[in-house]
């Protein structure tokens, strides 16, 4: 199948890019570009890189530009997608750390719907916000919220997570109800993969599967832990996996990851993402 | 009254979004609306607004929202950070400062945190900063969405909790500003 992931790197000087991604010693090689795999959709092609090798598929495309939060290449991406999409016509779009703009994000909705083979969507981070302030979360294959996340989708005025109704609160317990308001106002995707103490994927019938071991506390300050479940239900998704399987799949590959590590909440994705073709291989051999 | 007026009038302005909008049904706004006393204020901040590149754009209001507030600028929502330092930097306070979709909206207020023993965790909305308690470290910063996020974390990551520049210095969007709130919410619980 093929993919493409779209997203943005943190640097104010990084070009336009759209190709392939190559990981190297940890480094991820866009073109004549070496990023480091730290954070942010880096993180997320890096995981994407090592399952995409060990499912034996073809590694992603890739559509980013430099952004800072300034929203300026988050625009030329925005603009580069509405322009190629046809061309580049790929069967799995993931997207990612966008600048939320929903006109921009409207314009790339109405060239997919234009698209001969609809693409499976999975929309993730700033991708996913604008997905919902548009109205068009049911457009969506996969949303791929955190507990706080799932709150802002289940808050049907919420333009963004910052002003999710404080009493709508974000407490683990409360996914079910989280999800089944998200859904009754159409603010979900077709399922939802929702990252937390136990990985609950759903979709409208309501909860589907919950991952919860194996637990890794230390997990959850880490910073792009989220980036990188994502990047490997992605993998999964494109090696043909049903999308809920590719969730719960997924997630339990993104703890083994984490068990396999041993972090601290010091740790950094990078560190964990060393542990992922073990965790692969492991979870492999147990008969994935 | 004035606050009544200004919700009247902006969803007024959401109304006539929904009439103009191509895509289907229940489109939520992702601007917001600045509202001043005085017309100059407006000028001035527009001015200065669309200088910092950011899209803006002056309405005029209706008979009913006379009372000081003569027009407000529609900006997008998610620069909320950023106009609000570059209106500070000028001295340039707006009188509100409201995202269009609803505008009873609060920011968020609810903090939580998680105690990893040699670590502590402070989440504000979508956005986690993450310190090491023995000498105040940043350890990580996680959550969010926006651009901002993965730039904030490396340029916030290995610095100590008093050393470092405040996440609204360096951030654009509301997770940088959420990520501020965790980041005051971790000084007010470590005053070093």
């Amino acid at each position: 199948m093929s993919w493409l992931i779209v997203g943005t790197v943190p640097r104010e000087d990084f070009p336009l890019y759209e190709g392939p991604c190559l990981l190297g010693n940890r480094r991820l090689h866009l073109g004549d570009h070496a990023v480091s795999i730290a954070r942010g959709t880096p993180a997320l092609l890096a995981a994407a890189c090592i399952a995409s090798r060990a499912l034996g598929i073809e590694a992603p495309q890739t559509l980013v530009c430099g952004d800072i939060g300034r929203g300026d290449g988050s625009s030329l991406v925005y603009r580069h997608l509405s322009e190629r999409l046809h061309t580049l016509s790929p069967e799995l779009i993931v997207y990612h750390y966008l600048q939320p703009d929903v006109d921009w994000h409207n314009r790339v909705h109405l060239r997919t719907e234009d698209l001969e083979r609809k693409p499976i969507l999975i929309a993730d981070a700033g991708y996913m916000y604008v997905a919902k302030m548009s109205g068009l979360a049911s457009c969506y294959d996969l949303f791929t919220p955190d507990a706080g996340e799932l709150a802002f989708l289940a808050d049907e005025t919420a333009p963004h997570p910052f002003y999710t109704r404080g009493f709508i609160l974000q407490e683990e317990d409360r996914v079910p109800e989280l999800i089944q308001w998200a859904y009754e106002h159409d603010d979900a995707s077709r399922f939802l993969l929702v990252k937390g103490r136990c990985d609950v994927v759903a979709s409208r019938e309501g909860v589907l599967e919950r991952v919860c071991d194996p637990c890794v506390e230390a997990m959850e300050p880490i910073g792009g832990t989220g980036d990188s479940l994502t990047g490997i239900v992605a993998a999964l998704i494109a090696a043909q996996h049903p999308i809920p399987h590719a969730c719960c799949l997924g997630a339990r590959l993104n703890r083994v990851m984490g068990l396999l590590a041993k972090p601290s909440p010091a740790s950094s994705i990078e560190d964990l993402l060393h542990s992922l073709p073990e965790a692969l291989d492991r979870e492999a051999s147990a008969g994935f | 009254m004035l606050s009544k007026k200004i919700t009247d009038f902006a969803r007024k302005i959401i109304g006539l979004d929904r009439e103009r909008d191509a895509t289907p049904t229940r489109r939520r706004s992702d601007k917001g609306i600045l509202v001043f006393h005085h017309t100059s204020e407006v000028i001035k901040a527009e001015s200065l607004l669309k200088q910092a590149g950011i899209e803006v754009s002056v309405k005029g209001p209706p008979p009913d929202l006379r009372t000081g507030c003569d027009l407000v600028i529609e900006f997008p929502l998610v620069a909320q950070l950023k106009v609000s330092a570059i209106l500070q930097d000028a001295r340039l306070a707006p009188l509100k400062t409201l995202p269009m979709q609803d505008l009873l909206l609060e920011p968020v207020s609810l903090f939580q945190v998680k105690d990893f023993g040699e670590y502590l965790m402070v989440r504000a909305a979508n956005m986690k900063m993450t310190i090491d308690k023995s000498d105040l470290r940043v350890v990580n910063v996680s959550g969010g969405g926006c651009p901002d996020v993965p730039y904030l974390a490396e340029t916030l990551v290995g610095r100590t909790l008093h050393d470092l520049p405040p996440p609204r210095s360096l951030g654009h969007t509301l997770c940088g500003y959420a990520l501020q709130l965790a980041y005051e919410e971790l000084l007010r619980r470590c005053p070093g």
